[in-house]
């Protein structure tokens, strides 16, 4: 069975370790370009964050190389291990939490911070994996959607109580996994029903969207009762049972919005929406980026040569504004290569993880395809204004050594597995 | 598969959507791109330079700049200090340390705001010392205008900051820059004010300085302000300012061969210092809100009164040129000079002069109402339609400057009214108006109003025998001559320079005999005019013009003492006295002297002021037993 002693490379995809290398090499010249002050100083200064950063990357080469070197099954063996002392170390958290910024999402290891919710990914996407791997699970099975929806949940409320809901909600974001492996749409419909009702009360204030709301609804159902698919008589209790959940439901985000939630996440939400205009408070951050992407324009200022980035005029640029150095010095041509780069990346790992004969695999790579594409939808989006302030980070791109490490192992352990497709382990 | 292709699908439109979007932002939107200097993380830091000083025509300096320094804080950078030693350094007491504290980290963290403004120089060389200590305070240079003489203010204006309307008409200013609000410091502004250095540095964030911008390739710096030197004689400026102490009214002298202002006198001023400094603001709003004394009320320009006799040498003048009267004319006096067949139509004359012939001569230096009457109807009937006569008489008065802006390069003025045939046909539509119903022109009442500059101007002209320079103030830039065309150029009177000769020989009577002997100088030859001009909110004004020597002369004077009850009384010694001064360097007539640095008028203002609020008081009563009533 084993072919492959003499090389543990074999079978590696290049292409995706080729993306790998590419995107980390241009995130991480433009950290240098956030961070650096002084360019007489040696890029492998660890006082200095871009050098620290640097130490990372060579770590994780490190990392990379027993990833690929452990024999694909041990992940698919070890993945409930993982994934019970992974919620562990989020519980200790709460115990022996480092607090950031507000938020107590990390450990402190004589003065490197490790940040357990990035390496919280890998376990719960390898559960998952392996959850679904098992012969006659079958998704359309209430039980089944449970289990699976509890393996997404754990470390998600564990996170969102650190407090750190934006790196919680991305968990919820594996659905989409569940459902290209036969859970059914209506689940995503409902999913995204609940989204619209949830956006249109906040945008238009719960009494003139209820009514707006019920009036959709009553004219689609006149239109179901006139091609005579429904007999108002016989089936009125669902209306109103529809009409009354549609209507709590709307009451109950109305109440949680103006009571439930801090002033902070109302504005965050009211500023993507449109609904304020406040550049000096909440929204200095998303202004303060757009403005500074917007002063690229076409070809950008040029490697270090962005005034504004070297202001420090966008706060946590070298982390999750990382994006906005892009677009101050490279300008256009800049931003719009990455984002071809990144969604070439993504469509690469789909197309991979097509190619798996294992479901384990393949539920892997659509794991990490989507773990990755909404890293990189919100967290863009929220650079250039088009998605409410979420703190999450920029794979591969943002400053940080747990979140850089995190997307590594995800991206080389499927690597590894895709290198071993071949094989019957 | 199918699922496979939506998610393909849904990818591939965010990421289009994403480079729509930053499409949009960095190549469409205008609102993000544009000059790097525009950028806000390059800031420009100005170098202001000193403003010029100001000095006056011999070279006496009148405006000067201090130092001042202000201990700035910038709150996010302050460390614990010993607030007791840094208090005691700056003379304030824990309490107010706080509130100040408190106020600047409301007004922002980050932008430095002043703490303490102005220290005095003691003050500061010691605590320069120990600033080291004081993480997030430092201390800021300023400077200050200072005015050694405490005269003038009208004259100099002051400075202060610009006001968004100023910005908008001038981009050169920045919000917070200094700016010349009126008088010399408005007009010469930029002269003055030099030209700010520019440096673009670039800052973080924070505000925080980083470094010169692009090495400082952009940079400029600064020029020095130039000095200026004002043709206003600052000792003869002080001392009318001394005369005129509470007393309201406004005095303007001019050297006639120039048209020079030598003195702008409004009175009540204020001190110049007051505008300077800590206690600014509040000084200002006391100054501009005061309704009655009017401080800030530059009288010397603004003030419209009416001219009263003074005025009828300029008839006298007319008279000769368009041939109605010659010296030699005489008129007869009856106390008074009937104009019309009703009792009223009677204006009565004080000359005393009873039935005995009034030639020209005399008519000046009595000031014979009556003479006067007869010389203005005579003007007007010379032609066949009281409005052509009125149109004739009009222009020759206008001619001497009056009626109009004067043009020169004073910060305000008013024009003042001439009458002429457009004015009364608007008044008296349906009725044949003639020289009977205007007759008050002839003698400088009615609807004729000057400001005392003008009238000096008319005072001048006549000195110079039929021409008068534009009225300025600015004599060097720089300490060179200023030439400016319409300064050197004469402007014209209408009336031949032979007919002053006997005008100007009863000027010099009325001083030597006349209405204004008390006002004689001995050993220099004035020439003047008393005038008693009525008006309704009081005593009658006291005015006089006057210029010295007779021939050659060097000062033209007009002076306006408000409710000053006749022309010989204040205005005439003030006028007297000032030539004495400016001729002789000192006063022959201490006793005079006094009268007037003692004399006031306060009396008489009071008085006006309480019948006043007595009539909008009564006025008020009625408005509501009416109200009452109607109900």
């Amino acid at each position: 069975m084993r072919k492959r002693q003499n090389n543990i490379f074999a079978g590696v995809d290049w292409v995706l370790v080729l993306f790998f290398i590419v995107l980390v090499f241009l995130g991480w010249i433009n950290i240098y370009a956030a961070s650096v002050t002084d360019t007489s100083q040696s890029v492998f200064d660890s006082t200095t964050l871009y050098g620290k950063q640097l130490r990372w990357i060579g770590l994780s080469g490190v990392l990379i190389v027993i990833i690929i070197s452990i024999d694909a099954k041990f992940y698919e063996r070890f993945a409930g291990v993982f994934y019970v002392i992974s919620m562990l170390s989020l519980a200790g958290l709460f115990l022996f939490g480092n607090t950031i910024n507000g938020a107590t999402s990390w450990y402190n290891f004589g003065g490197v911070s490790l940040q357990p919710s990035e390496f919280a990914k890998v376990a719960t996407i390898l559960a998952l994996a392996n959850f679904l791997n098992e012969p006659n699970r079958d998704l359309s099975n209430f039980k089944t959607q449970i289990r699976a929806f509890l393996i997404l949940s754990i470390p998600a409320v564990l996170i969102a109580l650190q407090p750190d809901p934006g790196s919680g909600i991305i968990y919820f974001t594996l659905f989409f996994v569940m459902y290209r492996e036969g859970l059914p749409g209506i689940y995503l419909g409902i999913g995204f029903m609940l989204m619209i009702l949830f956006l249109s009360t906040l945008y238009f204030g719960f009494i003139t969207a209820l009514i707006i709301i019920i009036a959709l609804l009553t004219l689609m159902i006149l239109y179901l009762i006139n091609i005579n698919k429904f007999q108002l008589n016989r089936e009125w209790p669902k209306v109103i049972v529809l009409f009354l959940i549609v209507g709590l439901f709307m009451f109950s985000v109305d109440y949680i919005f103006n009571n439930v939630f801090g002033q902070r996440h109302r504005d965050r939400f009211s500023i993507v929406l449109g609904k304020e205009v406040d550049p000096r408070g909440i929204g200095y951050n998303t202004n303060q980026s757009m403005i500074t992407i917007g002063s690229g324009g076409l070809t950008g200022k040029g490697f270090l040569e962005g005034d504004r980035t070297q202001g420090n005029f966008v706060p946590e640029q070298h982390t999750d504004y990382i994006f906005s150095t892009v677009g101050e010095e490279w300008g256009f041509i800049g931003t719009s290569a990455v984002i071809i780069i990144f969604i070439a990346f993504i469509l690469r790992i789909i197309r991979v993880a097509e190619r798996q004969k294992l479901k384990f695999s393949r539920v892997f790579g659509y794991s990490i395809a989507t773990i990755f594409f909404f890293h990189f939808m919100i967290n863009v989006g929220m650079v250039i204004g088009l998605v409410p302030t979420i703190g999450i980070p920029l794979p591969f791109f943002s400053y940080g050594g747990s979140s850089l490490w995190g997307f590594t192992i995800l991206l080389f352990i499927f690597i590894r597995l895709d290198a071993d497709r071949t094989y019957e382990w | 598969m199918e699922k496979k292709y939506i998610a393909y699908f849904s990818i591939l439109l965010v990421g289009l959507l994403f480079i729509l979007r930053l499409f949009y932002i960095q190549v469409l939107d205008s609102k993000y791109t544009g000059s790097p200097l525009n950028n806000s993380a390059v800031t420009p830091k100005y170098d202001y330079p000193e403003r010029g000083f100001i000095y006056d025509r011999n070279g006496v300096l009148i405006v000067a700049n201090q130092p001042s320094y202000d201990v700035m804080i910038v709150p996010r950078d302050v460390k614990p200090l010993d607030t007791l030693e840094f208090c005691n350094l700056l003379k304030i007491d824990k309490k107010a340390f706080l509130k100040k504290y408190k106020k600047a980290r409301n007004y922002s963290p980050r932008i430095p705001s002043v703490f303490v403004a102005q220290l005095s120089k003691s003050d500061y060389a010691y605590l320069q010392e120990k600033m080291y200590k004081y993480k997030g305070f430092y201390i800021q240079k300023r400077s200050l205008r200072q005015y050694p003489i405490k005269s003038a203010a009208n004259v100099l204006g002051y400075i202060s900051e610009v006001t968004t309307a100023d910005l908008k008409d001038n981009i050169n200013y920045q919000q917070g820059e200094l700016i010349g609000k009126n008088g010399v410091e408005k007009e010469y502004e930029e002269a003055l004010r030099g030209v700010k250095g520019v440096k673009f540095i670039q800052k973080d964030r924070f505000n925080k300085v980083i470094g010169p911008y692009k090495g400082g390739e952009y940079d400029t710096l600064s020029i020095v302000g130039k000095d200026v030197n004002i043709t206003i004689d600052i000792k003869l400026q002080k001392y009318a300012e001394d005369l005129m102490a509470n007393k309201r009214g406004g005095i303007v002298a001019i050297e006639p061969a120039t048209g020079e202002i030598l003195a702008l006198v409004s009175a009540p001023t204020y001190d110049p210092n007051l505008l300077v400094g800590r206690e600014r603001s509040k000084n200002y709003n006391k100054l501009d809100s005061d309704s009655h004394e009017k401080p800030m009320f530059d009288r010397s320009l603004l003030a419209q009164y009416p001219p009263g006799s003074p005025f009828k040498v300029l008839n006298a003048l007319i008279g000769l040129q368009e041939g109605v009267i010659t010296p030699e004319t005489h008129f007869y006096c009856y106390g008074g000079f009937r104009y019309g067949r009703s009792s009223k139509a009677f204006m009565a004359c004080h000359c005393g002069v009873h039935g005995a012939p009034i030639k020209l001569d005399m008519g000046i230096y009595r000031s014979c109402n009556s003479y006067f009457a007869n010389t203005y109807k005579k003007i007007i009937e010379k032609y066949p339609t009281a409005t052509e006569g009125m149109k004739v008489w009009s222009n020759h008065v206008k001619s001497f400057g009056l009626g109009d802006f004067l043009h020169n390069d004073l910060s305000t003025g008013r024009r003042g009214v001439v009458p002429d045939e457009k004015l009364y046909d608007r008044y008296y539509p349906t009725f044949k108006w003639g020289a009977s119903t205007t007759i008050s022109n002839a003698i400088g009442q009615g609807e004729i109003l000057t400001t005392p500059i003008q009238l000096a101007n008319m005072t001048a002209a006549i000195a110079n025998k039929g021409y008068y320079f534009t009225p300025h103030i600015i004599k060097k830039i720089d300490n060179k001559p200023i030439q400016i065309d319409k300064f050197i150029t004469p402007n014209k009177t209408s009336i031949d320079k032979e007919h002053f000769t006997p005008v100007i020989e009863g000027m010099y009577n009325t001083v030597e005999k006349g209405t204004a002997r008390w006002s004689r100088v001995e050993g220099i030859e004035i020439c003047g005019k008393t005038g008693t001009a009525e008006n309704p909110h009081g005593q009658d004004h006291s005015i006089f013009i006057a210029f010295a020597p007779k021939d050659n002369p060097k000062i033209a004077i007009a002076v306006f003492v408000e409710n000053g009850y006749w022309g010989s009384r204040w205005a005439g010694p003030m006028a007297s006295l000032m030539i004495e001064k400016y001729i002789r360097g000192d006063v022959s007539r201490p006793r005079e002297e006094k009268r007037m640095f003692e004399g006031s008028l306060r009396e008489e203002y009071d008085k006006q002021l309480l019948t006043e609020q007595l009539e909008k008081e009564i006025k008020e009563k009625l408005k509501k037993e009416l109200e009452e009533k109607a109900e």
